[in-house]
């Protein structure tokens, strides 16, 4: 057997606890309201183009992304827009949102609902750019960067390679998984339109070896496309990561503060070559995701198919409803998500999981002192010196914060996960970040 | 015997006295071609400063604020924490600049949101910098603009100026400490702390809110947040007061600490310092 690849430098293996990897997508219906934020992906907030008391269908344009990097914005149910108004998000602070009340399912004209496949794609690459892009479509693994801006190469510049992220190194997250299980055909489709689209012909899945029946599947299915291929990988975290997938997969490594198409490579989530698939062919914009409920105290860790703006509290009623000693409910994977603050915070197309902590697993233990054993420095992925960065930007010492390239930190959490005396290393590396991004925009005027 | 003695001598005398002279001669050209022409001005107003070079004033020390005051000809935007008012007077008095113009400053905090009036709804638990807090969520109790509480200011007062009271949850400025370096006002990622004019009598009456929410949203969370609703700024007279984002802001250079404002804000969010008790009247003890 081939032996399998990984990344060169650092990394951890936290347990894996895909509770849900086995439970196939479950798809929920529409919720009574959504509340539809303005700010799903990264870059400039969409501009609202209806207005209150505007009747809107299933997959309308509601806001449009008017900046070179932002993203358009859909109606995901259909109804009354009840009112324009800031509410709580992800982020934690009150974000302006579209609420909607709905009514019935009615999606607009030219969507295709049908679950069959579409594999015809003799479309013009530009054509195709032009489909994500009006269809809102972001990446769905976390960053939400849009994923149009993506598709075009900057001049002087030129793709060789595709790369197709189903690694999902993040414990506890299988909508990845389940996803590619079960819409391997159409997310295969997709990867094809967006090798189009870059002008490529070598597309490369990356999967994770706890994966081997997803792994199979899209191997099987592989064959019949031309140019893509699927790699096995070994598991370790954060193998998800841009710079990390890369060195695993073509072993190029990305230069410090650069993009991966410095080296030829442009990298898309499973998830978002099947939003492709669906924009492009089906004409049918971002407005639904799946999402996985889990935790060892949720009755029914499941995957669901939501539409966005559904409330998390709505998610967690469909797994079996909050356990009684709830200590934490986590926005995204263990190791990189933030605990919510609030439940009624709607689902935006960035979240891939909520999990639920125990009172017990959500108690962060107690801080004891350095011993210099160097575990964080040998796992860093980035070959980074946590301990030495945190004791920096605890000191303010920002100059030599950023000659120690803090802002090469991708927060990927392996420092806080090996550190044997409970350090919240990361905690202090993201404080110093900040400032230090800070002190260079400044310095930048 | 004597003559050759009396020679040397003399030879001795002429040939130093020579040397001397030439020497003289050649340091007189040499210090007028490289004279430096420093200002005296520079070491009057150095003594002035309190020699103990550190750094409070954001300059490598006391010769550099003194050389920076005298190039830049006037006080403003310079100051001397540990010195204060006073010596900046008696540097204003000494260059015979217009003296007075400095006022003296305190520090400020615009948030009244204590544990009791603005409940905490979550639990935060991670590091304690209100910078790392600020950037992950609104803060335990909910409001966006609200003290976070993890003592930054307090941690970047050199003066021990500043202490967080365990009960409420927010920082206190001790007024006899404070000493207007604004340190506090730079550290606090939501510009919660002001510097304001100190007051006759240390009296100030301030908007102990920057809640910039619909009063609904901003009530919801804290019931001393400022609504704005406009009442102070109707009762003021000399258009002190200013409404913007649904936030009341008095500007202490017009404010004439008539304590009008005060008692007619619903929410009791306008703070008056070191006035003598209020008289109480009829139609106020009966609400009581």
């Amino acid at each position: 057997m081939e032996k399998l690849k990984t990344f060169v430098m650092g990394g951890v293996h936290p347990p894996e606890n895909k509770l849900a990897e086995k439970q196939s997508i479950i798809r929920l219906d529409p919720p009574d309201s959504v509340a539809i934020p303005l700010s799903q992906h990264l870059g400039v907030p969409a501009k609202p183009v209806v207005n209150k008391g505007d009747e809107v269908l299933t997959g309308q344009l509601i806001a449009k992304g008017e900046a070179f990097i932002s993203a358009n914005i859909h109606a995901s149910v259909s109804g009354k827009v009840t009112k324009i108004d800031a509410v709580i998000d992800t982020s934690g602070y009150r974000k302006t949102a579209i609420l909607i009340n709905t009514v019935g399912d009615n999606w607009s004209n030219g969507i295709d609902q049908d679950e069959s496949l579409v594999t015809d794609y003799d479309l013009d690459p530009k054509e195709i750019t032009k489909r994500i892009q009006e269809n809102g479509v972001v990446g769905m693994g976390g960053a939400t960067f849009p994923s149009h801006v993506k598709m075009m190469v900057p001049k002087g510049k030129k793709a060789e390679y595709l790369i197709i992220n189903g690694v999902e190194c993040e414990p506890c997250l299988t909508a990845d998984h389940r996803l590619m299980l079960e819409k391997g055909e159409e997310i295969m489709v997709g990867i094809s339109l967006q090798m189009k689209a870059l002008g490529v012909d070598k597309a490369i899945i990356g999967i994770e070896d706890n994966k081997a029946d997803a792994l199979e599947h899209l191997g099987r299915l592989a064959g019949k496309y031309p140019g893509i291929s699927v790699q096995g990988l070994k598991v370790k975290y954060p193998q998800g990561a841009e710079k990390q997938l890369i060195k695993a997969l073509v072993n190029r490594e990305v230069p410090s503060g650069k993009l991966p198409i410095e080296v030829g490579c442009v990298v898309h989530n499973v998830g978002t070559s099947f939003a492709v698939y669906e924009a492009v062919l089906k004409n049918k914009p971002l407005v639904e995701r799946v999402v996985t409920v889990s935790g060892t105290s949720v009755k029914k860790p499941g995957n669901f198919m939501v539409r966005i703006g559904t409330p998390v509290m709505a998610l967690i009623e469909a797994a079996g409803g909050l356990p009684e000693d709830t200590g934490k409910v986590i926005n995204g994977g263990p190791m990189m998500g933030k605990a919510l603050n609030d439940l009624q915070v709607p689902v935006t197309k960035g979240t891939s999981g909520i999990l639920i902590f125990t009172e017990a697993e959500s108690k962060r233990p107690q801080e004891l002192n350095c011993i210099r054993c160097a575990r964080c420095l040998t796992i860093c992925p980035m070959g980074l010196e946590p301990y030495l960065l945190a004791q920096l930007a605890d000191k303010k010492r920002l100059e030599e914060c950023e000659d120690e390239r803090i802002m090469d930190c991708m927060e990927c959490g392996s420092c806080l996960y090996i550190c044997p005396s409970g350090k919240p290393l990361l905690d202090h590396i993201r404080v110093g970040k900040n400032r230090v991004g800070k002190m260079i925009r400044e310095r930048a005027g | 015997m004597s003559d050759l003695l009396n020679e040397i001598t003399l030879f001795s005398v002429v040939s130093l006295g020579a040397i001397g002279g030439v020497a003289a001669i050649i340091l007189f050209l040499v210090a007028q071609k490289f004279k430096v022409i420093e200002d005296p001005r520079i070491d009057e107003v150095e003594n002035l400063l309190p020699g103990a070079n550190c750094g409070g004033c954001g300059l490598a020390g006391c010769r550099a604020l003194a050389e920076a005051i005298v190039k830049a000809e006037s006080l403003e935007g310079f100051s001397c924490p540990p010195g204060g008012s006073d010596v900046m007077q008696d540097i204003a008095e000494a260059m015979g600049w217009a003296a007075g113009e400095s006022t003296p400053m305190i520090a400020v905090v615009r948030c009244n949101g204590t544990r009791d009036l603005a409940p905490p709804k979550v639990r935060y638990d991670s590091a304690t910098t209100c910078a790392f807090a600020h950037a992950l969520f609104a803060g335990e109790g909910g409001c966006p603009f609200g003290c976070l509480g993890c003592g930054d200011c307090v941690l970047a007062c050199a003066f021990d100026a500043m202490y967080m009271d365990k009960e409420t949850g927010l920082p206190v400025i001790i007024d006899e400490k404070c000493v207007a370096c604004a340190a506090c006002v730079k550290e606090c990622p939501r510009n919660i702390i002001e510097m304001r004019k100190k007051g006759k009598k240390d009296r100030r009456i301030f908007v102990s809110c920057i809640n910039e929410e619909k009063g609904g949203v901003a009530r919801k969370n804290c019931k001393v947040a400022c609504i704005g609703c406009g009442k102070c700024m109707k009762e003021c007279k000399f258009d002190a007061i200013t409404l913007e984002n649904n936030l009341a802001y008095i500007d202490f250079e017009k404010c004439t600490l008539c304590r009008k404002c005060p008692p007619v804000c619903p929410t009791n969010a306008i703070h008056e310092l070191n006035f003598p008790v209020r008289k109480q009247k009829p139609a106020e003890t009966v609400e009581s």
